[in-house]
């Protein structure tokens, strides 16, 4: 019990960006040059990158365990490095029993085959025996909910019936190590729901799961532990709210425009009585919004959002909806914009992004993620993103003699 | 080695369904169903009796009957050695969407390739026995070289299965090279012909270690003698050499295939 699920020590990866020689008939030619001009220099040296840098962790029996990072951070060449698609230019991987992986889940299909006949490839694709598979079938196929189609060639399946398909029988495979790409995004809605709750029954029947994912709020939600990347190597494996903070911190400044003649100078949040950071729930909330131009622009908008720790989105407002149609703003000039928001908000953290858009063509000028980040302390009686001001207007229970419900009444009344 | 084989028998049931998918596309979409397994030996058979009707003709000795279930009988083999490789040659370019994301050993997809094809030779094998039979070639004791001829054959085409999946992958051109190989393969192959035919050549053809597996079969099946032991030590040595040179390399390579795709 004490050895971990999985281990990762001192992991390099190495690729070449370019081409390589891919035929003979290109390779030959330049083989026989090479040989003629006697330059051992390679070309291909200098194109190497490294995916991965020095990257070692631990994944313990049974947690839930997530890997955030901005593309190309090296979060697929992890997973693949994991999956053992792939080798490591140098260190080791340590997997303790069976992995499976949860990606592209209807890779093993084929479209002559019918929904049965597949389900029996992809499981032992998957790992599954062919023993299991035989014994699970009933089960598989009623999640899928595609039971009056299941002896159909998958060639004339819907897409959402493919990855439905699929995902059921990648979520019958049962492994010690379960290896979570973006797959909880297939079928519709019900699908999606089936899906979570599989998840988390498969967290709580004690498997260790790996989820690598940019929805950050499926993260948050069900990993303890998270580990960042950067450029191919580990900024830091902490809790994952201590984790999602430092990565949504760190996020760089994006620019829209390369020479950016109209820019974001500053984005401050402060309260009615002066700067702060900290809010009550109801407490009004200014946010300003400062930028600068070097050249005249006519029908400039701005837009702030505010989103939840996790980047969620929660909620967005610009000058145009709020009635300034397009401002204009001539070189050299500062333009400042005040917004007043309301904190109906329960306690978290929440995060302000600015952006300048082009109100005519909605063509963005600037924009600045994480520009600031303020606290909201609420009331102990309401959980989530929002207050939305609960108060318990009746509690009754009927029927019977049971004089209870009125009495719970008047004493919460009081 | 041993890493290799305990691997492959922990992955025996997708080894099974590979195999079992690729039989099952091929007689689900043809209309022919098993008659699809003989397809193939019955155009060469049709071309080697052609073939041999031309020699007799410009030679003025008559066609025997032994001569057509001589090219019968090889055809079978030639065949699957044919339809192996090629098959063998793009297993892994046509699994290329499971290579990128999941790991099973590499190995397995030209092997259940070749096994596929294997499937069809024994279909096509049943029915030239029987046919054999019929025509009254008779049986002897010198069919029990038969096993020890298609286990030869067999590591063979796997072994070049292996190594030309691996170098297809690598280099795009060489499913074009075995494509034109395989087109003129049957004339370098005593199929149609007999290698004694060559006279003092005959040792030119019988160095291609698939001639001697292919006049071993006619030998035992059709002509009832010891087939030549020399050539035929000579071919199944060099299929093992050969098979395990192709596995040393696949296995060397093995880890880059993910990329290289």
């Amino acid at each position: 019990m004490s050895e971990p699920a999985l281990k990762v020590e001192h992991v390099y990866k190495k690729f070449r960006r370019g081409e390589m020689y891919d035929s003979l008939r290109d390779l030959i030619p330049a083989l026989t040059g090479r040989l003629l001009r006697r330059n051992p220099k390679s070309e291909l040296v200098d194109r190497e990158f490294w995916a991965l840098k020095d990257v070692s962790f631990e994944v313990g029996r049974g947690e839930a365990f997530g890997i955030i990072g901005d593309n190309g951070a090296g979060k697929s060449t992890m997973l693949k490095l994991l999956t053992g698609i792939m080798k490591p230019t140098s260190g080791k991987i340590v997997v303790n029993g069976r992995l499976s992986a949860l990606i592209e889940v209807s890779a093993g299909f084929h479209q002559d085959l019918t929904g049965r006949e597949n389900i029996f490839l992809n499981g032992t694709i998957l790992g599954l025996k062919r023993a299991e598979i035989r014994r699970r079938m009933d089960e598989i196929i009623a999640f899928s909910g595609l039971e009056a189609f299941i002896d159909t060639p998958v060639k004339r399946y819907s897409s959402g019936m493919f990855a439905r398909l699929g995902f059921s029988v990648a979520a019958h495979v049962d492994p010690d190590v379960l290896l979570v790409d973006e797959v909880l995004s297939v079928g519709d809605y019900s699908f999606q729901r089936k899906c979570v709750e599989r998840m988390t029954q498969v967290i709580e029947n004690g498997t260790t799961v790996v989820f690598i994912s940019h929805n950050l709020r499926a993260v948050g939600n069900l990993c303890q532990r998270s580990l960042l990347l950067r450029r191919g190597t580990i900024v830091m494996v902490d809790k994952t709210s201590e984790v999602l903070k430092t990565y949504l911190a760190g996020e760089e400044r994006e620019t829209a425009h390369e020479n950016h003649a109209l820019a974001i100078t500053n984005v401050t949040v402060h309260g009615q009585k002066g700067p702060s950071l900290q809010f009550q729930s109801r407490d009004k909330i200014l946010v300003t919004v400062e930028a600068r131009a070097t050249r005249r622009h006519d029908d400039v908008s701005v837009v702030i959002q505010v989103t939840d720790d996790q980047a969620y989105p929660l909620f967005d407002t610009c000058t145009d909806r709020l009635g300034v149609e397009a401002i204009t703003i001539e070189a050299g000039q500062r333009l400042s914009v005040t917004f007043e928001i309301e904190a109906v908000l329960a306690e978290a953290t929440f995060h302000v992004n600015a952006f300048l858009f082009r109100y005519t063509t909605n063509a963005p000028y600037d924009r600045w993620s994480n520009a600031a980040t303020f606290f909201v302390h609420g009331s102990p009686e309401v959980r989530g993103a929002v207050n939305l001001s609960p108060r318990l207007v009746a509690c009754e229970v009927t029927g019977g003699s049971n004089a209870f419900g009125e009495s719970a009444l008047a004493s919460l009344v009081r | 080695m041993s890493r290799t084989i305990r691997e492959l028998v922990r992955y025996r049931d997708v080894l099974y369904m590979l195999v079992w998918r690729e039989i099952r596309i091929r007689y689900k979409q043809s209309v022919l169903g098993m008659l699809w397994a003989l397809l193939m030996p019955t155009i060469i058979v049709g071309a080697g009796v052609a073939v041999r009707f031309a020699f007799s003709s410009l030679s003025g000795t008559p066609t025997h009957a032994s001569d057509i279930a001589s090219v019968a009988v090889k055809s079978a083999p030639y065949g699957f050695l044919v339809a192996a490789i090629r098959f063998g040659t793009s297993s892994l370019i046509s699994n290329s969407n499971l290579l990128t994301k999941v790991y099973v050993p590499r190995l397995i997809f030209p092997l259940a390739a070749v096994l596929s094809q294997l499937f069809d030779f024994l279909v096509a094998s049943v029915v030239l026995a029987a046919a054999v039979l019929i025509a009254g070639v008779g049986v002897s004791a010198q069919l029990l070289w038969l096993p020890l001829i298609f286990v030869g054959l067999f590591v063979l085409v796997i072994g070049a299965a292996i190594l030309l999946s691996a170098a297809s992958l690598f280099f795009r051109d060489v499913k074009y090279l075995v494509e034109v190989g395989l087109t003129f393969a049957v004339f370098f192959l005593p199929v149609f012909y007999e290698a004694r035919m060559m006279g003092r050549w005959e040792s030119l053809v019988m160095f291609n270690p698939v001639a001697p597996l292919l006049e071993a079969t006619s030998d035992t099946v059709v002509r009832h003698v010891t087939p030549n032991l020399g050539w035929l030590g000579y071919s199944i040595a060099f299929a093992a050499v050969f098979f395990l040179a192709a596995l040393s390399l696949f296995q060397k390579l093995e880890p880059y295939f993910a990329e290289s795709v």
